[in-house]
Formats: structure tokens, C-alpha cells, sequence
């Protein structure tokens, strides 16, 4: 077998496959996360925890009412952005226009709240939750075993990213959200509603966090702690592609993920850091991230 | 300045004098310091129940020992030996704190003990697993109470061996618990005739295991061994099971569970497993019961470390009325004097270096046709005795033992 510094081809090959899967995670992750930097300026430290709300709703909602995992792929994320436009008109609304650190803090505290709260009712051990039959077992690819649903994660993780893309950049709807947080009062003069557009921009950030926790919980932990451990991860993410630029969150996730694939590989112990390494070298080299525009 | 010197000589001899006498409980207040991960990782095994058993405890007691009324502190240590070691140098010097109970991180617990061996005060350790705690890192001032890595080794990696797991892969928690589990297996396996093929340090907490997984089954290995706890050991065994690693031919041994790692992988996911456990609430009438005053109290049947933190908090209570005093050393001894015989242990004696000794228990999770409930969750294979099951004191490296 051929070998790359001492590890296997085959090895390897799973090692990438697998960071791509991961990434895919990450891109989705910090995708919702630059939608509401990029257009709102808030800086979203709640976002784990609407994560984590996404794949808590999905178990429990499951548990209570018997909602299956198809239709938790829809329920979830909108229950969860219900939440997040609550938080917005309620919270986000009466600190709009002053310094980041406001909305920072705000949403950490939410972020803190929310985590506690589940805590103290579901413990840290993790919500049990069935894999759906259609996915059970997987592929041999020769080099590694694939379980069918790490496939499906991957496959919906970029359609949903694309979507979003697509939406903002080539759309009339982007086309007025941009608009909108560029000029809102302008915007206002032509007769369109921005508050309630920001309001939705918050929301669908969020929803795209719960997506993320919806295909998270049959092969995570679901616990409440669960969104503190990838937040930062994630920022980290954002911060390397670019505040704001909604497709470097995208490609950069998903580098991300194939950087700490080999990591893992090479060597486990790094792999928790090596993310904030690209970071410091990227802050250092390009402040403004990989695909942010100069300030 | 002679006469303000013989003064000070003269009360520091009364103070030496009363000191001497240890008669008395200090400011008439036997105070409870109870630290533990309250919100993290490990919140289910010890956390906000382990202060429940502990008050259980208390007011078992009587509330109150000797005329002394006994205090309970507590406070979350976020698995961090900093916000440990801030907090408990505050409890022991300016808050009069005379034991400190709980200590889950092993990480923190030998941080802590190096304080409470600084300040002559008294720590019993109930949640950590390190083996080191009572070894290398021994201090007169610690007491190691219901399990350690040295056990857990013993009794699931040489029952995996004997089954026919002749080559092992280890995937390790990257810290001071981890080290030292990896370095128990290794030595119980390659006694046994077995062979460490390879092993992986991973970064705590861990939320992925794919990548880890995929490695132990490149690595071909009969066995797929997993040296680290809570949430990293359940998110490991539910990607093994998705990865197919059991029924690629592999065996996964996980080496700790807790009770409540394995009520959340639920019988489906856990059948079978073969774990190694200091106590099980349905061993017999004794424990049961215990545990049905503790489920009313919490909701949730209790670990091990509920259960031994309930025990050694009774034996520590029990050593000051026997001996007057919240003195550390003095009551130290008292505890090692007497042999433990409760709900939690059976002839359980605390040695020189602080480990308290007792029967072990090799469990297999029962199948989802013998579970009878939620709870309801391990039979016991074996009972590994206390002398078979710790590191015996002849290989100890623990300067109370070997100085003597």
C-alpha cells in the first residue's frame, strides 16, 4: 500500500472524506452565522445554543409527540427561528446601532440562559435518539465504510449552503436585504418593511443553526453543552473566511474541516487547536479574512 | 520589643499547646467545601446529585456532630484546575473550609490536593478516575475513595483479553485521567499476553469521533479500547455503532462508563458492553434502598460517586465525633483506622496512600429483553476483590508508602 509520511493512501483518503463531511458542518454552521453579521452586524454568540435548541427540539419533540425526523427537518428550524425572531424583537431591536459588543454580549447571555435552563431539566449525559431506518448501515468504498447518513448530511449541508448563496447574491429578496442594511432608511422611502426584514434576516440565520442541529442529533451527543463546544470553532471559521462574505463561509468551512481531518490524522492531539492556528496566520497575513473585502 | 516578643512566644506556646490537645472542632463549625463540575461534561455523574447525597448524608447524621453544627459550601470547578485551585485556597484560608468532598476532573483533584496538603486540610476525592491521584501524586492530605483507572484496567481489559482480544487499539483522552487509564491497560493487556498496536491521543472534550474511529478500524486491531468518560465515551460508542466497528469483527471496550453514560447510550446501543464499577444501586436490599431515598430526593438512580460520596462523607463525619476534631491528620487517621462497612462497601479499608480499598464489581449491560427498566441496566459477571483489584502497595510510588 502506498504510504503518505507514514499513513496509509486508503487512510487518508477516509480522513479527507470525512473532513469534507465535517466541514460541511462547519460551512452551514458559520453560513448562518455570516447572514447575520454580514447583513445585521450582529455578532451571533447565541448561535450554538439555536444549534443546539435545533437537535434538543428534534429529541424531544420526538419524545413527547412522536414527530418523526422528516418532518423535525422542517418543524425544528422553524420553531427554532420562531425563537430567534422573538429574540430579535424583543432583545436584538432595543441595541440596534450600537458598538458589536453589545449584541456580543446580549446574545452570549441568551446563549447562557438558554444552556442552563436545559441543563438543569435534561443533565449534560445526552438525549437518546434513533437513527431513522432508512439510513441504517452503509457503503463500502474500498477505503472506508460510509454510513448512508453521513452521506445525507453532506449532500443537504452544501444543497442548503448553494441555497442560501443563491438566494442572497442572485435574488431579488438578497437583493432587498442587502439593500435594506446598507440603506435602510432609504429603503424605508420605497415602501419596504426593514424591520420586519431584519427580523426574518435573524430568523433564518437561526434556522439555518437548528438545520445544522436537526441532522446533528442521530449521531451526536445531544446535550445541552453541545452548541458551546462548536461555537467558538465556528467563529473561528467566520473570522478566517471573512466577517460577513457569505460564500467564504462556505468554501472555508469545509477547508476547515479537511484541515482538522488531517490533523486528526497526523496528529490527534493538534486538532482541537489547529483551526485557531489558521487563524492567527490568516488575521496575520489578511486581516480582513480570505474572501473579506478590505475595510 | 523583648517584652512584645516574650508576649508572642508565650501565645504561640498556648496556641501550640491547644493545638496539641486537639480537642476541639475550629469555630465550633465542621464546614463542608463540596466541588464539583455543576454544569459541564461531567454534571451527570457527580454534579448537583452529589451535593444532594451529600446533604443526605449530613442529615443522616443529625445535622450536627458533637454540638458542632456542620456547613455545606459549594461551587462549580467547570473541569478547570485554575477555577479549582482559585476556589479552594479561598475556601481552606479565608473561609475556614476543613474538608473538601466531591473533586470529579482528575485533572483538578491533583491540583487541589497540592493546596490542601499546603494548608494541612482534608480532601476526599469520590469522581476522579486517575490511579496517580494516590500514587505519584499521594499527599497526606487526600483520600481516594470509590474507584481508579488501576481497577477499571484490571477487571474489563483482562476479561477482554481472556475472551480472545489479542491486539488493541487505545483511543485516549488527552489528559492527566486519560494517561493514566492508557497506562494501566497497557500493563494489565501485555500481562495477559495481549499487544498495544497503537494508541490515539484525542483533544478533551471531543464532539466527533469519526475520524478517531475510522483510524482504530484501519489499524486492524481485535480490540477497540476507549480510555476516556462521559459525553467523549458515549459520542465514541454511538459513531463506533455507526461506523460498523462490531460487526467489522472488532470489540469495543468501553473502560469507564457511569450509570448515567449508559441510561443515555440506552440498552440498544449498549448491550453487551463489559464495563468495571466500584457499586450498583441493585446489588442488594441495602443499596436498593439507599438508592429509593435518593431517586426521591433527585429523580435519577444514583452512581457511584453519588453512593461513594454519601459513604465517605458518613465515615468522615463518623471519624470527627470519634475523635473530637476537624484536625486534618487527626481525623485522616481516625478514617484509616476504621474499616468501612456500609451500603457502599464491605470491609473497605483507606491505606497508607490514601486509596480506600474495596470489592470491585465486572458488569455486562443487559440486553433490551433482560431489562426490566429504564434503570434497570447491568447484571454483575464477577466481584473482583479489593486486594486483586487495586495497585498493591508494593508497587506503590507514593512517598508515605515507600519512606516507611
Amino acid at each position: 500500500m502506498s504510504m503518505i509520511f507514514g499513513v496509509p493512501l486508503a487512510v487518508l483518503a477516509g480522513q479527507l472524506l470525512i473532513g469534507v463531511i465535517n466541514g460541511a458542518f462547519y460551512a452551514l454552521l458559520s453560513l448562518g452565522l455570516a447572514v447575520i453579521f454580514g447583513l445585521l452586524k450582529i455578532i451571533n454568540f447565541a448561535h450554538g445554543a439555536m444549534y443546539m435548541l435545533g437537535a434538543m427540539s428534534t429529541v424531544i419533540l420526538f419524545d413527547s409527540l412522536g414527530v418523526n425526523y422528516w418532518v423535525a427537518l422542517f418543524l425544528a428550524p422553524l420553531l427554532v427561528g420562531a425563537v430567534g425572531v422573538v429574540i430579535e424583537y424583543f432583545l436584538l431591536r432595543r441595541i440596534a446601532g450600537q458598538d458589536h459588543i453589545y449584541s456580543l454580549l446580549l446574545t452570549f447571555g441568551v446563549a447562557l440562559l438558554l444552556g442552563g435552563v436545559l441543563t438543569n431539566i435534561y443533565g449534560v449525559s445526552g438525549l437518546r435518539y434513533a437513527m431513522p431506518d432508512v439510513f441504517q448501515g452503509g457503503m463500502k468504498l474500498g477505503f472506508m465504510f460510509l454510513p448512508y447518513y453521513r452521506l445525507w448530511v453532506i449532500v443537504m449541508a452544501l444543497l442548503v449552503c448553494f441555497g442560501t448563496w443563491f438566494m442572497i447574491e442572485k435574488t431579488k429578496l438578497g437583493a432587498y436585504l442587502r439593500a435594506g442594511t446598507e440603506d435602510s432608511q432609504l429603503m424605508q422611502g420605497f415602501g419596504i418593511n426593514v424591520p420586519l426584514l431584519i427580523s426574518l434576516t435573524y430568523g433564518f440565520g437561526v434556522m439555518l443553526a437548528a438545520f445544522a442541529g436537526v441532522l446533528a442529533a442521530p449521531i451526536y451527543s445531544v446535550t445541552p453543552v453541545m452548541g458551546s463546544h462548536i461555537l467558538i470553532t465556528v467563529f473561528a471559521v467566520v473570522v478566517i473566511g471573512g466577517m460577513g462574505s457569505i460564500g467564504g463561509a462556505i468554501i472555508t468551512g469545509i477547508l476547515m474541516g479537511v484541515i482538522e481531518g488531517l490533523t486528526k490524522t497526523f496528529y490527534p492531539p493538534a486538532s482541537s487547536a489547529v483551526i485557531f492556528l489558521v487563524m492567527v496566520v490568516v488575521l496575520m497575513f489578511r486581516p480582513s479574512g480570505l474572501f473579506g473585502k478590505e475595510a | 520589643m523583648t517584652m512584645m516578643k516574650k508576649l508572642l512566644t508565650s501565645a504561640v506556646a498556648t496556641a501550640m499547646m491547644v493545638g496539641g490537645a486537639q480537642a476541639a472542632v475550629s469555630n465550633d463549625t465542621v464546614k463542608i467545601g463540596y466541588l464539583a463540575d455543576m454544569s459541564g461534561t461531567y454534571r451527570d455523574l457527580a454534579g448537583p446529585n452529589g451535593m444532594k447525597a451529600l446533604e443526605m448524608a449530613i442529615a443522616d447524621f443529625g445535622g450536627k456532630v458533637n454540638g458542632a453544627k456542620i456547613e455545606v459550601v459549594s461551587a462549580d470547578d467547570r473541569n478547570s484546575p485554575d477555577v479549582a485551585s482559585s476556589t479552594v485556597r479561598r475556601w481552606v484560608e479565608n473561609e475556614n473550609v476543613d474538608l473538601v468532598a466531591g473533586l470529579v476532573a482528575s485533572s483538578v483533584s491533583i491540583a487541589v490536593s497540592d493546596i490542601l496538603e499546603e494548608n494541612d486540610k482534608l480532601g476526599i476525592v469520590s469522581g476522579s478516575a486517575a490511579s496517580s491521584i494516590t500514587n505519584e501524586h499521594c499527599t497526606p492530605n487526600h483520600i481516594h475513595y470509590v474507584y481508579d483507572t488501576y481497577p477499571l484496567a484490571n477487571g474489563t481489559a483482562s476479561a477482554v483479553v481472556k475472551e480472545g482480544g489479542k491486539t488493541w487499539y487505545i483511543l485516549t483522552a488527552d489528559y492527566a485521567f486519560g494517561h493514566a487509564l492508557e497506562g494501566d491497560v497497557t500493563r494489565v493487556v501485555e500481562a495477559n499476553g495481549g499487544e498495544i498496536i497503537g494508541t490515539l491521543r484525542h483533544p478533551f472534550p471531543t464532539p466527533d469521533f469519526s475520524s478517531f474511529i475510522l483510524q482504530a478500524q484501519a489499524s486492524g486491531a481485535d480490540v477497540v479500547a476507549l480510555a476516556n468518560a462521559g459525553a467523549d465515551t458515549t459520542n465514541a460508542i454511538n459513531t463506533a455503532s455507526e461506523f460498523g466497528v462490531t460487526q467489522s469483527g472488532q470489540t469495543l471496550a468501553a473502560l469507564l462508563l457511569f450509570l448515567t453514560d449508559v441510561h443515555a447510550l440506552g440498552v440498544d446501543a449498549a448491550q453487551g458492553i463489559q464495563l468495571t464499577t466500584g457499586w450498583y444501586w441493585d446489588m442488594n436490599d441495602e443499596t436498593r434502598a439507599w438508592s429509593d431515598r435518593f431517586e426521591e430526593e433527585t429523580g435519577v438512580r444514583p452512581t457511584m460517586v453519588h453512593a461513594g460520596i454519601y459513604s465517605s462523607t458518613m465515615q468522615y463525619l463518623k471519624a470527627v465525633e470519634a475523635t473530637g476534631s476537624d484536625d486534618a491528620q487527626t481525623v485522616r487517621k481516625q478514617m484509616m483506622d476504621t474499616p468501612i462497612n456500609d451500603m457502599f462497601a464491605k470491609n473497605g479499608k483507606i491505606r497508607a496512600d490514601g486509596r480506600m480499598v474495596h470489592d470491585m464489581y465486572l458488569a455486562e449491560v443487559k440486553t433490551p429483553a433482560e431489562s426490566k427498566g429504564e434503570w434497570d441496566l447491568y447484571k454483575i459477571l464477577r466481584t473482583i476483590p479489593a486486594d486483586e483489584a487495586y495497585r498493591p502497595l508494593s508497587e506503590s510510588k507514593c512517598p508515605l508508602v515507600t519512606s516507611k
